[in-house]
C-alpha cells in the first residue's frame, strides 16, 4: 500500500475549504428530498455527525436545504451519517411523547467491508486494501447488482466507495424504502452465502437444487477467479494456501489431491485437477459433490453484514463524507467504469496533497470529484422520472372527490 | 369517540352481496343493528368454536380427515358456515359479526390476541382447504392480493429456473400445477431460504404452496387490526352495556361456571384432606398443600382456592370453619381472624356487600389473570411454574416419567389445559377423556365420577346450562335490558388498517 502524505491533523484546515467549495450540497438536497413527493420526508431525516475529539452527535435534521449547508459549514463535521425518515423532526424528538417517535422510511443498504474476507486474502489485512483484493469488490458490486436489479426488481442503486476498506450499495426505490425490518433481513439473507465465523473451516456448503440465483452468481466469480485468485492472491501456489484450499475439500479426494499436487506445480493446472474431481464426483454421489463451487464462493463471494441491512434505523456513512483517517472521500462509483475504478490513482497523483486538497488546488470546473457528482446528478435524473410520475398521480388523486 | 350517523338498517339482498364469498378476511366491520341478546349468544358460540379448533388441533393433525370431519360437525352444531352453499348467509353473518365481537374482548393483551389469532389462523386454513380451485382464486382477487397466475408460456420458458429453485418442485409440478407471481415482501420465509424462484421482485409459488402466503397475510393483518383496536377500546368501555360483557368473555368459560352450589354439606372437613390427593387438580391440590404447611394463603391463593371449595359444596359455616382452624395454628389469633379474614370469606358466599364477581374461577381466569408473585401459590401449576420444578412436583405426586415428559412436552407448546388434563389421565389412570377441561370444579366433578362417587352427585351434576336464577351473571341482567346494540356506532372501534385490506 502506497505510504500515505495525508495527515489527519489537517482536517480542521481542509475540511472548511470542503464544506465551502466542493460539497455537492444541492445535489445532496435533490436526491434526501425525493422529489418532494412525501411531505417532510427531508425534515424528518436523522443525520448524525461526528466532530473534532470524536465528539458524536444524532438527531440532527434539517428544514431546507440552506439550514443543512450553514450547519455543516458551522460544524465542520469530520464525519456524517444518514439514518431513517422519522415521524417527527429528530432534532424534536424529546418532546415527542415517549413510544410515537419512530423510524419510518429508509433506503435498503448494504456494506461490505474488507475486513470481513480477511482469511481468504493473503496480500492485505484488517484495513489494508491493495489493488490485488480490490478485485473482491468489484465481484461483490456485480453480484449484488446483479441479483437486486434483476431479482428483486430494484432500479436506482447508488454504490458508494466507503473511503477506506469497502463499498456501501444504497437502494433507492420507494419500494426499498418502505421495507419492514423483516423484508430487509430477508433480502439480505437471501443474498448471503457464506456462513460461519473464526472456528468454521468451511463456509459455503451447496446442496441440490442449485439456486438460479447461486449459478448466477457462481457465473460472475468464475469470470474473476483465474486472475484474481490463481494468479494474484496464488492460493494454489504458495503451500500455506494450499493446505487452506483442501481443506475445503471432502476427505476421500484429499490424498488423491496432495499427491497430484506433488507433480503439479502450476496453479492453473492445479485447479483443473480440482474441477476434474469434483466432474467426476458429481457423476455419482448425492453430497460434498459440489465443492471446486464452494471453494470458488468461499473465496470470491461477498461477505455482508446482516445487521447493517436489517435495521430501519440504522446509521451509515454519507456518500461525500470524508473519511477522516484516509482523507478520501466517499464517491459513487459508476458501474459502466467499475473495472477500471481505482481508489488509488488519484491518491498516487497527490503524493504531496491530500485527497481533498488535491481537488481543491486543481481547477474547480476540473476537479476529479466534479466527475463523481456529475455521475450522481445522472443517477438523480433516473430517479427524478419516477417521482414526476408519482407526483402528478397524487395530484390526480387529490381532484377526485 | 366519534359517533357516525345513524345507519338504516340494511336490506336483506345487501346481506347477499356482502355475504356472497363463502370465506373472508374480515376486512369490513359490521355495520348493522344487533339485538343485546344475540350480541352475546353470537360472541359465545363462537368461542365455543375457537376452543373446539385449540382441542381438535392438539389431539389430531390439522387438516386430516378425523380433524376435518370433527370441526364440520362443531360448525354445524353450532350454526356456523361449514360448506359453502346458498343457505349460508345466515351462518355467514353470524362469523362475520362474531368475530368482530371476539376482536373486542381479545385485543387486550399478548396473551389473549396470540390465542385468538391462532385460533382463527387454524379456522380459516381449514375453510380454506374446502374451497375450489376456482373458488381459491376467486378469493384472491376479490381481496386484493395481487397474485395472478402466469400463463403456460411463461411456466414453460421458466421451467427449469422453475424445479431449481425448489427441492419440491419438479418438472411434474411445473406441468401439473398453477404457478402464481407473488410480491416478494408476501412470502419473506421463501426468500430468506432462497427456496422459491425470485425474478423482479416476484416470486414464482405453486398453486400448493400459496396457502402458506395467504395465511401469513391474514395473520398479518390480524395481528395488526387487534392492535389498533386494543387502542380504541377505552371508548368501548364505557360503554356500560358492553364493558361487563367483554370482560365475561375474555375470562370466558363456555360451559358451567359452577356459581350455583350443589351438594352443599355432602363434603366433610376430614375428607378434604383426602379429596386434594384424589380429585383436586394440581392448582388446587398446590394451594391446599401450602395452606396446610404454612398454615396461611396471601390473597389471590385464598380467592382461587375458597371459591373453589363453595364451588364443590362447602357451606359457608364450614368454609369459615375450615379457614380459621388453619390460620390459627399460624401466626394469627382467632380475634384476628374474625376481624379481617372472616369478613372475606362471607363476602365469597355472596353474605357480604355486592361483589360483581365471585363464581369460582375458570381455567381461563386461573392462567391468564393475576400472575402469582414471590410468597403466592395460586395461578396455574403449568403455566405458572417454573418447569423444572412442576417435573419435581409431578415426580412427588408420583407421576411416571414418560407421563412427566409428556406433559412438559404440552406446557411447552403453551397447552395448559391440555396438560391438566394429561395428569388427570395419569393420576385416575384412564386414557382419552371425553371432556374438554376448562374449570378446576369441573376437574372435581369427573374425578368424582370416575371414582365412582354415588348417584346423587352424579344426577346433580348434570345441568349444562348456566344458570337463570343466579342474579349475580350479569350478562343475563344486560340481556334483559335495553334491546338494541347499534354496532355501527362502534365503527371507530374496528378500525380500518391502512392498506389495501379488501
Amino acid at each position: 500500500m502506497p505510504s500515505s502524505d495525508y495527515d489527519p491533523a489537517s482536517l480542521p484546515d481542509l475540511l472548511p475549504l470542503y464544506y465551502r467549495r466542493l460539497f455537492p450540497f444541492s445535489q445532496y438536497y435533490r436526491w434526501l428530498n425525493y422529489g418532494g413527493v412525501q411531505k417532510n420526508y427531508f425534515q424528518n431525516r436523522e443525520f448524525s455527525f461526528t466532530l473534532k475529539d470524536d465528539i458524536y452527535v444524532r438527531y440532527q435534521s434539517f428544514t431546507t436545504q440552506n439550514e443543512l449547508e450553514k450547519e455543516m459549514q458551522k460544524m465542520n463535521p469530520y464525519k456524517i451519517d444518514i439514518g431513517a425518515i422519522y415521524s417527527h423532526r429528530p432534532n424534536q424528538h424529546n418532546t415527542v411523547k415517549s413510544g410515537t417517535f419512530q423510524a419510518l422510511e429508509k433506503e435498503l443498504v448494504f456494506d461490505i467491508d474488507m475486513t470481513d474476507y480477511d482469511d481468504v486474502r493473503s496480500c492485505c489485512s484488517a484495513a489494508d486494501i491493495c489493488c490485488k483484493c480490490w478485485t473482491l469488490m468489484t465481484i461483490a458490486i456485480r453480484i449484488l447488482d446483479r441479483a437486486l436489479r434483476e431479482d428483486f426488481g430494484f432500479q436506482h442503486l447508488l454504490w458508494v466507495y466507503s473511503g477506506r476498506r469497502g463499498v456501501h450499495c444504497w437502494v433507492c426505490d420507494e419500494a426499498a424504502r418502505k421495507l419492514s425490518v423483516a423484508a430487509r433481513s430477508a433480502v439480505a439473507e437471501y443474498l448471503s452465502l457464506i456462513k460461519g465465523g473464526e472456528e468454521t473451516v468451511k463456509k459455503v456448503v451447496l446442496t441440490d437444487p442449485i439456486h438460479p440465483f447461486i449459478r448466477e452468481s457462481l457465473a460472475v466469480v468464475e469470470r474473476y477467479f483465474p486472475r484474481y485468485a490463481l494468479q494474484e492472491q496464488d492460493i494454489l501456489g504458495r503451500k500455506e494456501s494450499v493446505d487452506k484450499v483442501l481443506s475445503l475439500v471432502p476427505e476421500d479426494i484429499l490424498f488423491t489431491l496432495q499427491q497430484d499436487f506433488q507433480n503439479e506445480k502450476k496453479p492453473e493446472s492445479r485447479w483443473k485437477l480440482v474441477r476434474d474431481q469434483a466432474t467426476k464426483k458429481q457423476a455419482t454421489a448425492k453430497k460434498g459433490q459440489y465443492f471446486e463451487k464452494e471453494i470458488m464462493l468461499q473465496y470470491c463471494y461477498p461477505r455482508l453484514d446482516v445487521n447493517v441491512s436489517k435495521g430501519v434505523n440504522h446509521l451509515l456513512k454519507s456518500p461525500f463524507s470524508v473519511h477522516p483517517k484516509t482523507g478520501r472521500i466517499s464517491v459513487p462509483i459508476n458501474l459502466k467504469e467499475l473495472d477500471v475504478f481505482d481508489p488509488f490513482a488519484l491518491f498516487e497523483q497527490t503524493c504531496k496533497y491530500s485527497f481533498i486538497s488535491f481537488h481543491f488546488f486543481t481547477d474547480y470546473k476540473r476537479t476529479t470529484l466534479a466527475k463523481y457528482v456529475k455521475y450522481f446528478d445522472q443517477f438523480l435524473d433516473a430517479m427524478a422520472r419516477s417521482w414526476k410520475g408519482e407526483l402528478l398521480r397524487k395530484s390526480d388523486l387529490q381532484k377526485e372527490f | 369517540m366519534q359517533f357516525m350517523s345513524r345507519q338504516k338498517k340494511l336490506l336483506p339482498n345487501s346481506h347477499t352481496e356482502l355475504y356472497g364469498q363463502c370465506l373472508q378476511f374480515y376486512g369490513q366491520p359490521p355495520l348493522e343493528n344487533i339485538a343485546l341478546s344475540e350480541f352475546e349468544t353470537f360472541a359465545v358460540e363462537r368461542l365455543k368454536l375457537l376452543k373446539t379448533v385449540e382441542n381438535l388441533g392438539v389431539s389430531y393433525v390439522k387438516l386430516s380427515e378425523q380433524y376435518t370431519k370433527k370441526l364440520d360437525q362443531e360448525s354445524k352444531n353450532l350454526n356456523f358456515p361449514y360448506r359453502s352453499g346458498p343457505s349460508e348467509i345466515e351462518k355467514r353473518r353470524k362469523d362475520h359479526i362474531s368475530h368482530f365481537i371476539l376482536r373486542l374482548a381479545y385485543c387486550q393483551t399478548e396473551d389473549l390476541r396470540r390465542w385468538f389469532i391462532q385460533q382463527e389462523v387454524d379456522l380459516f386454513r381449514y375453510r380454506f382447504s374446502y374451497l375450489s380451485s376456482k373458488q381459491k382464486l376467486e378469493f384472491l382477487h376479490k381481496n386484493n392480493l395481487q397474485y395472478d397466475a402466469i400463463s403456460v408460456e411463461e411456466k414453460k420458458a421458466l421451467q427449469d429456473k422453475l424445479v431449481n429453485s425448489s427441492y419440491a418442485v419438479s418438472g411434474i409440478t411445473v406441468e401439473d400445477q398453477d404457478f402464481y407471481k407473488v410480491p416478494f415482501q408476501d412470502a419473506l420465509d421463501l426468500v430468506r431460504t432462497r427456496k422459491v424462484y425470485l425474478k423482479a421482485g416476484y416470486v414464482y409459488i405453486p398453486h400448493q404452496d400459496i396457502v402458506t402466503i395467504i395465511l401469513n397475510d391474514f395473520r398479518t393483518r390480524l395481528s395488526k387490526a387487534l392492535a389498533l383496536t386494543a387502542r380504541s377500546l377505552p371508548a368501548v368501555h364505557s360503554d356500560e352495556r358492553l364493558q361487563p360483557l367483554l370482560n365475561h368473555l375474555s375470562h370466558a368459560y363456555v360451559g358451567q361456571d359452577y356459581s350455583i352450589q350443589k351438594n352443599v354439606g355432602k363434603i366433610s372437613l376430614e375428607q378434604i384432606d383426602s379429596l386434594s390427593g384424589k380429585s383436586f387438580p394440581l392448582c388446587m391440590r398446590q394451594l391446599h398443600q401450602a395452606l396446610r404447611e404454612n398454615h396461611h394463603l396471601r390473597h389471590g391463593g385464598r380467592m382461587q382456592y375458597g371459591l373453589f371449595l363453595k364451588g364443590i359444596g362447602l357451606s359457608l359455616e364450614q368454609a369459615l370453619q375450615f379457614w380459621r382452624s388453619e390460620f390459627i395454628r399460624g401466626k394469627v389469633d382467632a380475634d384476628k381472624f374474625d376481624k379481617a379474614y372472616a369478613y372475606s370469606i362471607r363476602h365469597m358466599f355472596g353474605k357480604e356487600g355486592k361483589r360483581t364477581d365471585y363464581t369460582p374461577y375458570s381455567c381461563m381466569k386461573v392462567i391468564l389473570s393475576n400472575p402469582p408473585s414471590q410468597g403466592d401459590h395460586h395461578g396455574c401449576p403449568f403455566r405458572h411454574s417454573d418447569p423444572e420444578l412442576l417435573k419435581q412436583k409431578l415426580q412427588f405426586y408420583k407421576v411416571s416419567p414418560s407421563g412427566i415428559s409428556q406433559i412438559l412436552e404440552l406446557v411447552k407448546g403453551m397447552h395448559y389445559q391440555l396438560a391438566c388434563q394429561k395428569y388427570f389421565e395419569l393420576t385416575h389412570n384412564v386414557s382419552d377423556i371425553t371432556f374438554s377441561l376448562n374449570h378446576p370444579n369441573q376437574y372435581f366433578v369427573e374425578s368424582q365420577k370416575v371414582l365412582g362417587g354415588g348417584k346423587d352427585i352424579k344426577r346433580e351434576m348434570d345441568t349444562p346450562q348456566r344458570s337463570q336464577e343466579n342474579s349475580d351473571n350479569l350478562t343475563l341482567d344486560l340481556i334483559r335490558g335495553t334491546g338494541e346494540l347499534e354496532l355501527c356506532e362502534y365503527k371507530c372501534i374496528f378500525p380500518k388498517a391502512k392498506g389495501n385490506i379488501g
